[in-house]
């Protein structure tokens, strides 16, 4: 491979920003400077979508509709652990407007006792059974109200202590192994290990296992904490819900879906029907939010693919809020212990942490890596449980697993520094090694004005204000599986065409955006066609790797069409093309100024119509590369929260968030604190409000809606600043990444923290409600 | 649930669904009483439709649509956002949580906002629906629409519309908002994103703009 030697910017300006040489392939782009000396890049930019967004135009899956087109309504479980013994469906089938009913058979699974029988076995309340097409949605459910189930009953268990005990109904009868969505990014959860329900566990992550002796570490530790911590389920509920419109003709199976990743939606719809990957096109313009739980076809995709296969007709088949609730996702919760040692000066010498948490009939309730990695620690082991439940299977949400697992230690570290004496935010300078996050603790600290702290429980009057923090890191997760193409038309327009998806994080603008950059052009001139898999596959959108896995390949796709334009414009100027520049919709020569021509005048001199250019990510420069993807370095936050407690209520409102983030070169400012404000809004959500109340005793949720489901809006949203700390390290040729799990994960810490600042009294579960703040103040019982 | 009474221990009419709430209490005090759950709710002094039976099956009726008088067939069972979403093909217009707590699916009546989820589509009578389609007039933008778009007031944009028609008819009908008073306007508006800041924002600069 030919490379050549090239200084990229490396730090972070205004504190230590330098230069590194890297040894690149030799057809990488030339090295973009800081963004101060860019154009488009790293400003202000509005989204390319937002017109459609605010007329109503903007079409989602939901919003299909086409010629011949019929609604389907999925039959679901209503009791949680079962066997079918009988489906009985002549009243629905005769239901005038009925097309056709769809039974799911039951297919031998891992796990399954009831492998020989007609239907699979109910493991939850809400796993999809049967789906029937209607010429409406009205019809589509009166007919699945129709539809009687037979029901053999069996014992079941959905609280998570109660499937610990050895005595309680077993949710599998046997191993499972497979990992399921609501793992932690890149982790294997195994669940053929362990006892009754309770599997596990899992040590190790991509970082490794175990490190050096927990028992001389915590010898060594002059202060201790030791801590129990628990968090809640619960569940996305995404604006739009989980759905598809399928459109099976005789050639392509075309699948509208609001997904997060419509190459696997694809892949997975190919592989159940046992088409060629060329023959299933999926497609996804708008998607109403997702957050990690829309990543796969699920049972719905097959269902409607199975329903248009029988009617021969386009089938819309979109969940419900409740169905969203119950079959859809949700974070696993988490009782965590958590053992923290320490020296005098502060030196950490050992963590000890132990999880268990269910995901329902899902694999994959852990606590992530934050324990492991964040801070200097010699002495480190974990072991995190999952414990099978009958309830709906969790799924991926924003940085899976870290969220829970931040909550408990960086109150463990809070207390850490009390008992040191320390001031929490400068005890983490002494055990952080992140300069970024280094960075992120000044310059927040500083908008925050964490100097107004005071010790905890000093806050006088009834109402008490209180300050924390919270830290996080995030891997750089990059999916070297990332293609885009760039056309530039005869005639001028330049397309961008990629399979990757727009979940309205602004994927599309900053597509844009790089290519403008890159080829001198402005934003308005660049066609984005996203979200299409007849396109060069790109990457899901989950773990943050978007960004830092497609816009490298996108830029270096326009630098390769801009050098096969200018090649001609250099043929037609009878010079060199690498004397040629382009720059505000211009070709201009770099010292001749007689000789210059609009982009649009450059792209008649085309031979072809098109000139199209397909790039995929190349390997991190430097070479680095993790197990999982390359993921060098870390996307670290910090977080600053200002709560008031009202004592004699319990009532608690973040006032204030101060969110301090870094994702190498920003590309968008106005988005990435709208995401950020987005990942602390969840935050706040989860801290104090959202909770899946389920019925212990019939295993249904209770709050499966909008009204019941508790989360903030416009009253509870706090004043919310963010800090972004630009940071290069020459890894890619955008060297920019993601903000999605980042901005997520140590909001629920910092409140937490600031509670305590504020009463003097710690909590060590969440949602922190009104109820636990009296009973924390012993106010009740 | 949809299937409620296939569990054979499960009495049938125990629970009762909006929509056989709405059938049960008759069309003219059902929407009185479940659209309350909307800052702007409508209290209807008089009932729109007396002495008059409907249904089972659909009948066509009149509905005015950002000023253009519409023919649809509709039944009794058949929601206002349905018959925008579905019969007239308004996609704008949202349906998320279906039982008038979001707010996604904000239509004005008459001016005034309403779920459209809540109301039966026979209940509009002559009454003029406004949708999110309807808001800019003659191509043009309105200025709230505009400062969402400068602001970054959107992110997937599914409850975009229901913020637009909140926030609009907060800005058409108190030229000098405050925080509070959007924060008030948008206060039914689920956004699921985060991107109330942004919203506050944009709907402040929008005001400022139109004095």
């Amino acid at each position: 491979m030919d490379t050549r030697k090239e200084k990229f910017p490396y730090g972070i300006p205004g504190h230590n920003l330098s230069e590194v040489e890297r040894e690149i392939p030799v057809e990488e782009p030339p090295v973009w400077p800081i963004n101060d000396k860019l154009k488009v890049i790293g400003k202000r930019v509005t989204r390319i979508d937002a017109l459609e967004k605010v007329t109503g135009k903007a079409i989602y899956t939901s919003d299909i509709k086409l010629p011949g087109m019929l609604y389907a309504k999925i039959l679901r479980s209503n009791v949680p652990h079962a066997t079918i013994s009988s489906i009985d469906i002549s009243k629905a089938k005769s239901l005038p407007g009925v097309h056709a009913i769809h039974l799911i058979e039951n297919t031998p699974k891992e796990g399954e006792e009831n492998s020989t029988g007609k239907y699979p076995m109910v493991k939850y309340v809400g796993q999809p059974l049967a789906g029937v097409a209607a010429e409406s949605l009205e019809i589509a459910k009166e007919a699945v109200s129709l539809i009687k189930v037979n029901y053999e009953k069996k014992p079941f268990v959905i609280d998570l202590e109660a499937a610990m005990e050895l005595n309680a109904p077993i949710v599998f009868d046997a191993p499972i192994t497979k990992q399921q969505d609501g793992g932690d990014v890149g982790e294997t959860h195994d669940g053929s290990k362990g006892e009754g329900n309770v599997r596990g566990p899992s040590t190790s992550s991509f970082f490794g296992g175990p490190r050096g002796n927990l028992e001389e570490g915590f010898k060594e530790a002059d202060v201790v904490v030791e801590r129990t911590y628990r968090t809640q389920v619960h569940t996305h509920m995404p604006l739009e819900t989980h759905g598809v419109v399928v459109d099976w003709n005789a050639d392509v199976m075309t699948v509208y879906a609001s997904t997060q990743n419509t190459a696997a939606v694809r892949n997975e719809m190919a592989s159940v029907f046992n088409l060629p990957k060329s023959k299933v096109r999926v497609i996804c313009e708008f998607m109403g939010g997702g957050f990690g739980a829309k990543h796969s076809a699920g049972s719905f995709g097959p269902m409607a693919a199975n329903l248009a296969k029988k009617t021969g007709r386009p089938i819309w088949l979109m969940l419900d809020r409740q169905e969203e609730h119950l079959a859809e996702g949700n974070r696993p919760n988490s009782i965590q212990y958590l053992k923290i040692g320490a020296k005098k000066d502060g030196t950490l010498t050992g963590i000890q942490q132990r999880s268990h948490g269910t995901a329902g009939v899902g694999l994959g309730a852990g606590v992530g890596r934050i324990a492991q990695i964040l801070y200097t620690c010699p002495n480190f082991a974990t072991e995190q449980y999952d414990v099978l439940t009958n309830a709906g299977p969790g799924a991926a949400w924003r940085a899976p697993g870290n969220v829970q697992g931040a909550f408990g230690l960086e109150q463990a570290i809070d207390e850490i520094a009390e008992k040191l004496n320390l001031d929490p935010l400068s005890y983490r300078d002494h055990i952080d090694t992140s300069e970024v996050r280094k960075v992120e603790r000044q310059r927040g600290a500083e908008l925050f004005g964490w100097s107004r702290r005071k010790p905890a429980g000093s806050s006088k009057g009834i109402v008490k204000k209180g300050l924390g923090v919270g830290q996080s890191t995030w891997p750089r997760f990059v999916s070297l599986d990332s293609s885009v193409e760039i056309k530039i038309h005869k005639g001028g327009g330049v397309e961008i065409r990629s399979s990757v998806q727009d979940i309205g994080t602004g994927t599309k603008t900053i597509l844009a955006q790089v290519v403008a950059e890159e080829l001198g052009l402005q934003v308005k001139d660049i066609k984005v066609n996203i979200g299409d898999t007849f396109f060069p596959v790109g990457p899901g959108s989950g773990g943050s790797v978007v960004t830092g896995s497609i816009t490298p390949p996108t830029r270096n796709a326009a630098f390769e069409a801009k050098t096969a334009l200018l090649k001609l414009v250099a043929k037609k100027w009878e010079t060199d093309s690498s004397e040629l520049v382009m720059a505000d919709g211009q070709v201009n020569h770099k010292t001749n100024t007689d000789l210059k021509m609009s982009f649009k005048e450059a792209t008649k001199l085309m031979r072809t119509s098109q000139i199209s250019k397909i790039a995929s990510r190349s390997d991190d420069y430097g070479g680095f590369q993790q197990p999982w993807g390359l993921a060098y370095g870390d996307l670290g936050s910090v977080q600053f929260a200002e709560v008031s407690v009202n004592t004699d209520t319990g009532f608690v409102k973040v006032d204030r968030v101060v969110a301090a983030h870094s994702c190498g070169r920003p590309l968008n400012i106005g988005q990435l604190e709208s995401q950020i404000n987005g990942g602390v809004i969840q935050g706040v959500s989860y801290a104090l409000y959202e909770n899946r109340v389920m019925d212990n005793s019939t295993g249904h949720m209770m709050n499966a809606n909008v009204d019941q489901y508790k989360v903030p809006f416009s009253m509870e949203i706090p004043e919310i600043e963010t800090v972004i700390v630009e940071e290069y390290s020459g890894r890619s040729s955008t060297d920019a990444y993601g903000i999605g799990e980042p901005a997520n994960i140590a909001t629920a810490a910092a409140i937490a923290n600031a509670v305590y600042n504020a009463i003097g009294v710690r909590l060590y579960e969440i949602p922190i409600t009104p109820s636990s703040i009296l009973k924390a103040l012993s106010k009740v019982s | 649930m949809e299937n409620k009474d296939q569990d054979p221990e499960s009495k049938p009419g125990k629970t009762i669904s909006r929509r056989s709430f709405i059938r049960g209490a008759g069309l003219s005090t059902a929407s009185s009483v479940l659209m309350t759950s909307n800052a702007f709710a409508l209290e209807y002094k008089e009932p729109l439709v007396t002495g008059k039976e409907f249904g089972p099956d659909a009948i066509t009726i009149k509905m005015k649509v950002n000023g253009i008088t519409k023919s649809l067939s509709v039944e009794p069972r058949t929601t206002l956002a349905s018959a925008l979403r579905d019969h007239l093909e308004l996609t704008g217009t949202k349906v998320v949580c279906d039982r008038g707590s979001c707010s996604a699916c904000t239509v004005y009546l008459d001016g005034k906002p309403v779920n459209s989820c809540m109301m039966s589509a026979f209940d509009v009578g002559d009454k003029e629906i406004t949708t999110i389609e309807g808001i800019a007039k003659n191509g043009e933008l309105h200025p709230v629409q505009e400062a969402f778009i400068e602001h970054d007031a959107s992110q997937c944009g599914y409850c975009t519309p229901g913020m637009v028609m909140s926030c609009v008819h907060l800005v058409d009908n108190n030229p000098n908002p405050n925080l509070e008073d959007v924060k008030n306007a948008t206060r039914g508006n689920l956004c699921r994103c985060g991107t109330y800041p942004k919203v506050f924002k944009a709907t402040l600069a929008a005001a400022k703009k139109t004095i």
